[in-house]
């Protein structure tokens, strides 16, 4: 549905984006993941055809987005990260604005109209003047462009960013309901967002891609193994040298006040780390086990692509 | 087609909810009506000379101010994304935005035509210099706003826009003015060009073909200039 193939964007001579590929087939929801300036706005203004690369093709269901632009455009929901909205005109009037600049047909218009205000819970605030609505609010308004003309795909930059925890549920809720009908690509850098929303993700730093895959196999590409956090009250030196000093511990990490054993993951060592602790007459106050996030996945992914440059 | 009447609708929309196409229109009214009222003493005949004339130069001036929000605000908010990856022409949007505002300047024009009203109830003015004036104001405006959709199209500054379409069509109004200083070839040529040279014409009641010919191809000109100008803008 989506196919990018050796995207290359310079912005004067800073290169933005280097040589990226990647498919999303139809039907996905793909995460975009990347720290801030990594290149995925700009992908994705690519995709949308806001910007032209420098080098290298997109198609969107089939058309070529320099080709055949309209073509491209007419099968395209964006939701930019600044919601492109006009203050100044009611949710109802805009979104009708959209809907035509869009191509909806003349008698299908009044309720699609409808349906999306429906679904994207606007209708108390339909005839309320854009510019009064809180950020939530907005961001609804913002998803309901995108999708009031039904394009199949949908290219969602950061639709969660900045606004409070219950808009933030559910605007995942409603993207989440979206994927049963549309191919989509969400950027985000909140990582746990993307793991609850996502089938696949592609990661994307400094312009490259650095891992593609399935959410699942993304934590066995790692070689994670088994993370097991601690809270201990003792001697934080002599608790870190003691937790080394246990068989099979490969790293021992402290953060806050959480100490994060390591171990590969075919040992349980949670049973000789607790005699250890209480050996030395320290108490153990919490112990659990830990799977790898997204979040570690990305800054190991992030922190190896920089080590070889430095 | 459908989409440029869109765009224009929701332009012209825009303005009639905005305070600034008011204090224009308003600030408009209150100096030509005063030119207007100033006329009978200036001229001693029943015509609108003093306010086709101070209208004029006016236009260039408000049409600035009208224009400079048009493309320079959604480039600012970001709504520009919006239209862009719409699938819309960057033409339609560009001519859809000018017809916007040129709604807005008949809209205008409109509300001054009190003043010939006035001279048929108090006096027996002639006619026909007066339509050819509205005729001649038609066109300047429409130019002049052209030029400010083009100013527009090149900043996300509003205040830079206004001043960059203002600089051009000041300096299109005085090259008339210029041209008086030059050898006679030159300054005859020059004096063609400017934007200022066609009008006094239409005021008196002549239709020059030359002048319509001229203020239409400056339009389409800085329009497709708009249009090269947002086109350039995705090769940024």
């Amino acid at each position: 549905m989506i196919k990018v193939a050796n995207l290359t964007k310079y912005y004067g001579k800073r290169l933005a984006v280097d040589n990226i590929s990647f498919n999303v087939e139809k039907g996905e929801i793909v995460g975009f993941l990347g720290p801030n300036a990594a290149g995925k706005t700009t992908t994705m203004r690519i995709i949308t055809g806001f910007l032209a690369p420098t080098r290298g093709d997109v198609w969107i269901a089939g058309h070529h987005v320099l080709d055949q632009p309209l073509e491209a455009r007419r099968h395209i929901g964006y939701l930019p990260e600044a919601v492109p909205l006009y203050t100044d005109m009611t949710v109802r009037s805009y979104l009708d604005f959209c809907a035509r600049i869009r191509g909806v047909d003349q008698n299908r218009l009044k309720s699609r109209l409808g349906e999306v205000i429906e679904m994207c819970h606007l209708e108390e605030y339909r005839d309320s003047i854009i510019g009064k609505l809180s950020k939530g609010f907005r961001q609804r308004v913002g998803v309901a462009q995108a999708i009031i003309h039904e394009p199949e795909v949908l290219i969602l930059d950061e639709p969660t960013i900045g606004i409070d925890p219950i808009q933030v549920a559910m605007t995942r809720q409603l993207i989440k309901g979206l994927g049963k009908e549309h191919t989509i690509l969400i950027s985000s850098h909140v990582l746990p967002e993307v793991s609850m929303i996502c089938e696949r993700v592609i990661i994307i730093h400094e312009g490259h891609i650095v891992a593609e895959d399935r959410i699942e196999n993304l934590s066995s590409l790692i070689s994670g193994g088994r993370r097991i956090r601690l809270e201990i009250e003792g001697p934080k030196e002599k608790v870190i040298e003691r937790l080394r000093g246990i068989d099979g511990v490969l790293r021992v990490g402290y953060d806050e006040h959480y100490y994060i054993v390591e171990c590969p993951a075919e040992r349980d060592l949670r049973g000789q780390i607790t005699e250890a602790i209480v050996q030395a007459g320290w108490t153990l106050l919490s112990l659990e086990s830990v799977e790898m996030s997204l979040e570690d996945i990305f800054l190991k992914l992030t922190a190896e692509e920089e080590t070889p440059r430095e | 087609m459908n989409n440029i009447a869109t765009i224009a609708l929701k332009e012209f929309k825009s303005y009639l909810s905005s305070p600034m196409a008011y204090i224009v229109t308003g600030i408009f009214l209150v100096l030509t009506g005063f030119f207007f009222s100033m006329s009978p003493s200036t001229y001693s005949e029943t015509s609108a000379r003093g306010f086709l004339e101070a209208a004029g130069m006016l236009l260039l001036l408000l049409a600035s101010v009208l224009t400079m929000r048009l493309l320079s605000e959604e480039r600012k908010i970001g709504t520009i994304e919006l239209l862009m990856t719409a699938p819309l022409r960057e033409s339609e949007i560009i001519v859809g935005k000018f017809l916007g505002s040129l709604g807005t300047l008949v809209a205008m024009l409109a509300l001054t035509l009190y003043y010939p009203i006035l001279l048929m109830l108090f006096g027996d003015p002639d006619l026909g210099p007066i339509a050819t004036g509205y005729l001649g104001l038609f066109l300047l405006g429409a130019t002049s706003l052209a030029v400010g959709v083009f100013a527009s199209s090149t900043s996300s500054n509003q205040i830079v826009s206004a001043v960059v379409s203002g600089g051009i069509l000041f300096a299109l109004w005085f090259l008339g003015a210029a041209a008086d200083l030059l050898p006679k070839a030159l300054g005859q040529v020059i004096g063609y060009l400017s934007i200022a040279y066609y009008f006094p014409d239409f005021m008196t009641g002549v239709v020059d073909t030359r002048g319509i010919v001229y203020y239409l191809s400056v339009t389409v000109l800085f329009l497709f200039l708009a249009v090269r100008s947002l086109e350039n803008s995705r090769w940024n």
